[in-house]
């Protein structure tokens, strides 16, 4: 997204009551100050065991994001981990050790109040059982400083489903919630359909979206997709982030039916990265490179 | 058998219909096997207003065939055989994927449907 479009886009979903801003880091001291307001990290798509040419700093780049997140002045509340953590694999016994040695890796952040989310390549070929022996359940709310946060989990079924038993715990929870509550929702997937045949896409996101709906301040943070999207279902924001792996081909109406290999590596890691989400009266959020220049 | 015998009744039932028209009403198969992590084949060629039958196997687990601009999706099941029938309405390049994770090399299941007119 240019930075024009960015900027209208930005506008647009000011009119919706969450204000999206292009952040810096000053404007969100001052909010800081405020008292009540906060910010967490996203990282996302680790893929903690992928080798390849797309990324031969494979077993780095993650370490390097957590220094880069360590040096910030102002240390995030909290950090959530939307998925992919692992890179899949059909040993069992291997999945286990990746997923230990991601999490041993991530234990060398400073903040210890660290949300995870499966991705399909750390859930579907088990159903998520080993993501739950050793990160815990894959979705579940959590409140923070006036923020209703949601995790939701569209990667345990193989068919990139909610499921309607998901799909009723979250409608039975948002019925707790008034009209203009701060709604975080926190998943892998676009629950959006972003590129059908890419298979950037949720089987049952629709529905989720449909019970979103009634609430006027909703803001979904997702990953799968490698790289910065942001997009408006009515008045609901979605927002992808960058991966810590390697970035994947652009979607658009004009891009290929197949979805064409990752790019070439880039050395300077610039397609990679985490993201800082401030949370004031507005919601503001800027990427953070994997190593600060 | 039933697809013969359904032939046989179109041409009787339209003596000057020709071979286009009965082009245009028949049903194609095309076998498609699917295996970790490809489709055979990957690239089919169909015709704008010709019915195409994908009659898909697999031969290690269960992947799945997706092909969101025709609104289908099924699973493939070893052992079975898996029918869908779509009918191309315009020219063009269309995806058909794999949308049941299957391990390193899912994201590359997938093959490409050229429509002529
Ligand atoms: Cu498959």
């Amino acid at each position: 997204m240019k930075q024009t479009d960015r900027r209208d886009f930005l506008k647009l979903a000011g009119m919706a009551g969450v204000t999206f801003t292009a952040g810096l880091f000053p404007g969100r001291e001052a909010a800081a100050q405020a008292g009540g307001d906060f910010h967490f990290v996203q990282f996302s798509d680790t893929h903690w065991g992928y080798k390849g040419a797309a990324n031969p700093d494979a077993e780095h780049t993650l370490e390097k994001a957590i220094v880069t997140v360590n040096g910030l002045a102002k240390q995030p509340d909290f950090i959530v981990f939307t998925g992919d953590l692992t890179h899949t694999t059909d040993d069992p016994k291997e999945r286990r050790n990746r997923m230990k040695r991601v999490k041993e890796i991530i234990g060398e952040l400073k903040v210890k109040d660290v949300r995870f989310m499966p991705g399909e390549h750390d859930a579907s070929l088990d159903k998520g059982e080993a993501y739950k022996e050793i990160f815990g359940d894959t979705h579940y709310t959590f409140d923070h400083k006036g923020v209703h946060f949601i995790a939701l989990d569209n990667v345990s079924d193989p068919g990139a489903k909610l499921g309607d038993e998901q799909l009723a715990w979250l409608a039975a929870d948002l019925k707790k919630h008034k009209p203009d509550d701060r709604i975080v929702v926190l998943t892998h997937r676009p629950l959006f359909d972003l590129q059908p045949s890419w298979d950037w896409a949720t089987a049952d996101g629709a529905k989720a979206i449909d019970l979103l709906m009634p609430y006027q301040n909703v803001v979904v943070f997702y990953g799968h997709i490698h790289q910065e999207n942001n997009h408006m279902t009515g008045h609901i924001a979605h927002h992808a982030a960058k991966s810590l792996v390697f970035p994947q081909a652009t979607p658009g109406p004009d891009a290929p039916p197949r979805r064409p290999p990752p790019p070439p590596y880039d050395a300077s890691q610039k397609n990679l990265g985490t993201r800082d989400i401030s949370m004031a009266k507005a919601v503001t959020f800027v990427e953070l490179p994997v190593t600060k220049a | 058998m039933k697809r013969r015998y359904f032939i046989a009744l179109l041409v009787a039932g339209s003596a000057a219909g020709g071979v286009a028209r009965l082009e245009a009403a028949t049903t194609r198969e095309v076998e498609v096997i699917a295996e970790k992590f490809d489709y055979t084949p990957d690239m089919i060629k169909a015709k704008v207003g010709q019915p195409l039958t994908f009659v898909l196997t697999s031969v290690d687990r269960i992947h799945g065939f997706k092909m969101p601009d025709f609104g289908v999706r099924t699973d493939i099941v070893p052992g079975v055989d898996t029918r869908v029938t779509i009918t191309p309405t315009k020219v063009g390049k269309f995806a058909y994927f794999c949308d049941v994770f299957c391990g390193d090399g899912h994201e590359e299941m997938a093959g490409t449907l050229v429509v002529e007119a």
